[in-house]
């Protein structure tokens, strides 16, 4: 049979304050172990959390950025689970007056827009770290735990089951990251679980629009695993159903390395949370004045800014969305374009020769060797003639490996393009004179034979000749 | 009269005009505690070599002629349930036994401003919960009045250690009564301040909405001046209020002239003691005679706060206990895993009443169960809220009995889990609408043993229930 999945994500985002959510410990990543904590965030006997206001900021930032209606009466609860991580055995989280609620984003697939909707916004607190003296707890002689992490401000927004592929899924978290980022309320790296999504996931036969019974993939941390692991349960689910089995509601662990998703634990032995609400906290109040004032302090966000490139500076669609899908690469090409180069030579470089060369060293665009104004240096000696095109993508090898000017690497490989024709008369006439079949076949009137030559001229001076001086030459000489 | 039978101010009194010293003092505290400690059990842990250290610090104050406040120097006992740091804090429970705190509750900070002389941590009920320190982990506290009664609970260490000069004064906390009905057992005063006077940082949990920290002393006077220590906002304890604290002892006035004061008929129980009856109402009378007038009040949802108090204390307290779980302090007994582990230390640790309480609470919270529990007792007690509201449109402060009894013998309630959460009657209905109530002696029974009324004041106005309550026992004490 045929079927459609039904796809929900919730992502958990780590936001970038400098203290924790309910005490002012540090939450600087990879800190020595057990540093960045007090009697609250180690949840001692007798301590009472106080709320960073700046966390609520940054979830009512999060909320008014993807189109959520802000709650300005919200409350904590606690979501009470035992685990050794978690030192009061309960996580101050949100049950049910989240802070943000009823939004959503629109996503680019395949050429198609598409809005999906998001459920909420929630504040929570971010347990502590084992480390195991084996690899799970299980198999562990002894665990330890780190509990730095612990009381990280997180905010977990969750989507509707509005999604249908991996491509889509991915299309969604990538957009969550990119609107984080803008609003700069998350540093988004993935790799340090900042940024982890939980997937849900049913079949369904296509056309029918009851909902098939899901499960559910835990601290999905990249965006392969997330496709790969949608897929791969795609995949398995249909040939469940299509075997006539049912499926069972669970939770299940996605294995990278085997590339198959495994059962956790089913619907039996989850949690009864026990929510209840938080005594040791008032509820959180917002006035409409505070909302308006964060709205206002919002940035351009992406969409808004890929619809200014379009229309600004002519850029395709396709072109705007990839130059801004994060913000920092949006900031460099405006650096780039402040610099009088033209916008879409700029958006060609970005994402051309730039992009590739980050994705090949896994480098970010902020930790670029090449900055936005030695790239516009660059381009500027295009506009200016000193090199051609084609030399200045050897020009930018140069700038990858040295902090020199364009300028200088050009005068130091002698790169400068040869504009004086004196200077490459004798190349052009000793062409002429080794490629008699070339000139004859143009001189028949085969136009095209020209090409040949201008490449034996452009090869004999190492592209340093200007190609449409040699063709004008040409021309004279041939004629 | 012995200097440890004296009230605070007195000693104060004593010690600038040098007629004594501070370490005379506590030394002769720890004499009595020597006597008698064997036969009440009124500490936990006592910190003798502390206290001399700092009795002889305010010594030297006042030799070098420094002024020093008025309960410096003054020996003092702290319920074992706020944390003190470097001396342990068990909360009288198993599960806490060796738990050396490595900070010092809001109230203790407080407290070290004035170089205290803490004489040691007092016994309670396990986690607070029960009214009759019986239910501590480590042994039982008895009434210094008649050593086969309880001295109420759980606070009962504290009022002990106050009545039977093991201290001149002590705090305790309040949940549902934990401060006023042991101060009445023990014939002393004992207040719980409005809901967030006191800051409750380091004061260790049972709940959340209801703890209050408060002072028990040998009369009202040291209240006013315990409570203007351990008052105002603290930004540690958001739920702590905001308002500006007014200076207590200002309020230490003879004057109820046109106090309008109110009698719940609801307080005035069936199967309540007589004795107890008849003391509260002569305690009325005195004050109609000094000038306040009496109203017969009604607060209907008097009857339902029990069921309340007892959904809403323990589903906060299964919460709040939760982190003893063996994994980073506390005790731990071993396990085959560490699900096994958190098992058998909560197993073996707690005792009964608190493995009750934190089934009764989980109950209550669990999937299915909510709406029908501890949704339905949160709208009671804005129910028992607004009884309250409506009461103070007629009246200033409220006259109740602190307690249905005097105090009971030891063994006699145990082993009736409810017979004793009915004894709360009086003073849970306070702690559901966060208002603060005092604890007054008012006389004793024919067998000698104390009895005392409650005054119910509005949110934030304990300068009125100090007012009135000073000028009944000017009265009472003539
Ligand atoms: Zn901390």
């Amino acid at each position: 049979m045929e079927y459609e999945a039904v796809i929900g994500l919730e992502i958990h985002s780590e936001l970038k304050t400098a203290t924790k959510i309910f005490c002012g410990c540090a939450t600087t990543f990879g800190a020595e172990q057990n540093t960045h904590t007090c009697p609250v965030c180690l949840g001692l006997p007798g301590v009472l959390p106080s709320v960073n206001r700046k966390v609520v900021e940054f979830a009512i930032k999060a909320g008014l950025a993807t189109n959520c209606k802000i709650n300005q009466y919200s409350k904590f609860d606690r979501k009470n689970y035992y685990y050794p991580d978690l030192p009061k055995n309960w996580q101050t989280s949100q049950y049910d007056l989240p802070i943000a609620e009823h939004g959503w984003v629109e996503i680019d697939v395949e050429g198609k827009r598409k809005k999906i909707r998001l459920t909420r916004i929630h504040m929570e607190e971010d347990a502590g770290k084992l480390v195991h003296s084996g690899t799970t707890i299980k198999d562990s002689a002894t665990s330890n735990v780190d509990y730095n992490r612990t009381g990280v401000p997180l905010i977990e927004i969750v989507s509707e089951p509005d999604m249908r592929s991996a491509a889509e899924a991915r299309a969604y978290m990538e957009k969550i990251k990119s609107i984080l980022e803008y609003i700069d309320v998350s540093n988004c790296r993935m790799e340090e679980g900042n940024l982890r999504a939980d997937i849900n996931v049913s079949l369904r036969p296509i056309g029918s629009d009851k909902l098939g019974t899901r499960t559910e993939m835990k601290n999905i941390n990249s965006f392969k695993s997330l496709e790969d692991a949608i897929n791969y349960e795609i995949e398995r689910q249909a040939d469940v159903l299509d075997d006539g089995g049912k499926i069972i509601q669970e939770t299940r662990t996605w294995n990278p390395e085997k590339g198959i998703t495994q059962s956790m634990r089913s619907k039996e032995d989850a949690h009864d949370y026990r929510y209840m609400p938080e005594p040791d906290l008032p509820p959180i109040v917002t006035s409409a004045e505070e909302i308006e004032s964060f709205k206002k302090s919002l940035p351009e966000l992406p969409d808004a800014r890929r619809e200014r490139l379009t229309k600004e500076y002519g850029l395709s669609d396709y072109d705007a969305g990839i130059i801004t899908s994060s913000r920092a690469m949006a900031e460099y090409f405006d650096s780039v374009i402040a610099e009088g180069v033209d916008a879409k030579i700029a958006a060609n470089w970005i994402m051309g020769d730039l992009s590739k060369n980050l994705n090949a060293e896994n480098l970010t665009i902020e930790n670029s060797p090449v900055d936005a104004k030695r790239l516009a240096q660059m381009i500027l000696l295009i506009d200016k003639g000193t090199i051609s095109g084609k030399i200045a993508k050897t020009v930018f090898v140069e700038m990858w490996k040295s902090q020199d000017s364009p300028e200088k690497i050009v005068k130091d490989k002698g790169l400068v393009q040869i504009t004086d024709t004196s200077a490459i008369e004798g190349i052009v006439d000793e062409v002429i004179a080794k490629n008699q079949k070339a000139v004859e076949e143009y001189k028949a009137g085969k136009k095209k034979a020209i090409g040949a030559l201008v490449g034996q001229i452009m090869k004999a001076t190492k592209g340093k000749a200007n190609p449409q001086m040699v063709n004008e030459m040409l021309s004279k000489k041939l004629n | 009269m012995k200097l440890n039978e004296k009230s605070a101010h007195e000693l104060h009194e004593m010690l600038i005009a040098k007629k004594i010293s501070s370490v005379e003092l506590t030394e002769e505290v720890f004499k009595e505690i020597d006597e008698k400690e064997n036969k009440v059990g009124a500490y936990v842990t006592l910190t003798k070599e502390e206290a001399l250290k700092s009795a002889k610090i305010v010594d030297e104050k006042i030799s070098r002629g420094e002024e020093i406040k008025i309960l410096s120097g003054i020996p003092c006992a702290i319920k074992d349930n706020i944390c003190t740091k470097g001396i342990k804090t068990t909360c009288a429970s198993k599960i806490l036994e060796n738990f050396i705190p490595p900070y010092d509750a809001t109230v203790m900070t407080k407290l070290s401003a004035i170089n205290p002389v803490v004489v040691g941590k007092s016994n309670m009920d396990e986690f607070a919960m029960g009214g009759s320190t019986e239910n501590s982990g480590f042994h039982v506290t008895h009434n210094p009045h008649d050593l086969e009664r309880v001295p109420g609970g759980s606070s009962g260490g504290s009022a002990a250690a106050v009545a039977g000069g093991e201290a001149i004064f002590a705090l305790g906390s309040d949940t549902g009564g934990s401060i006023r009905q042991p101060a009445s057992f023990c014939g002393v005063v004992g207040m719980k301040p409005t809901y967030g006077r006191v800051s409750r940082y380091g004061l260790v949990a049972y709940a959340s909405s209801l703890d209050q920290i408060g002072p028990i002393t040998k009369d009202v006077t040291d209240c006013a001046h315990v409570l203007n220590i351990i008052s105002g906002h603290d930004e540690m304890d958001s739920t702590s209020s905001p308002a500006e604290v007014p200076d207590f002892t200002k309020s230490l006035i003879a004057d109820v002239k046109n106090l309008k004061i109110g009698l719940p008929k609801e307080y005035f129980v069936e199967g309540m003691d007589s004795e107890v009856e008849t003391a509260v109402r002569n305690a009325a009378k005195i004050f109609e005679k000094l000038g306040a007038t009496l109203k017969e009040i009604s607060l209907p949802h008097t009857d339902v706060s029990i069921s309340t108090y007892y959904l809403i204390a323990p589903a906060e307290a299964a919460t709040n206990l939760e982190r003893y779980d063996g994994v980073s302090y506390g005790a731990r007994v071993d396990g085959i895993d560490v699900v096994d582990m958190m098992k058998n230390t909560r197993s073996e640790k707690f005792g009964e009443e608190v493995k009750r309480r934190i089934m009764i609470g989980n109950y209550a919270l669990s999937a299915g169960y909510y709406d029908a529990y501890y949704l339905k007792a949160l709208k009671v007690r804005t129910l028992i809220q607004k009884d309250f509201t409506d009461a103070f449109k007629d009246v200033d402060v409220i006259l109740a009995p602190t307690a249905p009894t005097a105090a009971y013998k030891i063994g006699e309630m145990i082993s009736d889990p409810l017979k004793m959460y009915l004894q709360d009657i009086c003073t849970v209905p306070l702690n559901l609408a966060g208002l603060p109530g005092i604890s007054v002696p008012c006389g004793k029974t024919k067998n000698n043993l104390p009895i005392g009324f409650q005054l119910i004041g509005k949110a934030l106005d304990e300068s009125t229930l100090i007012q009135a309550a000073f000028t009944y026992e000017k009265e009472f004490l003539k």
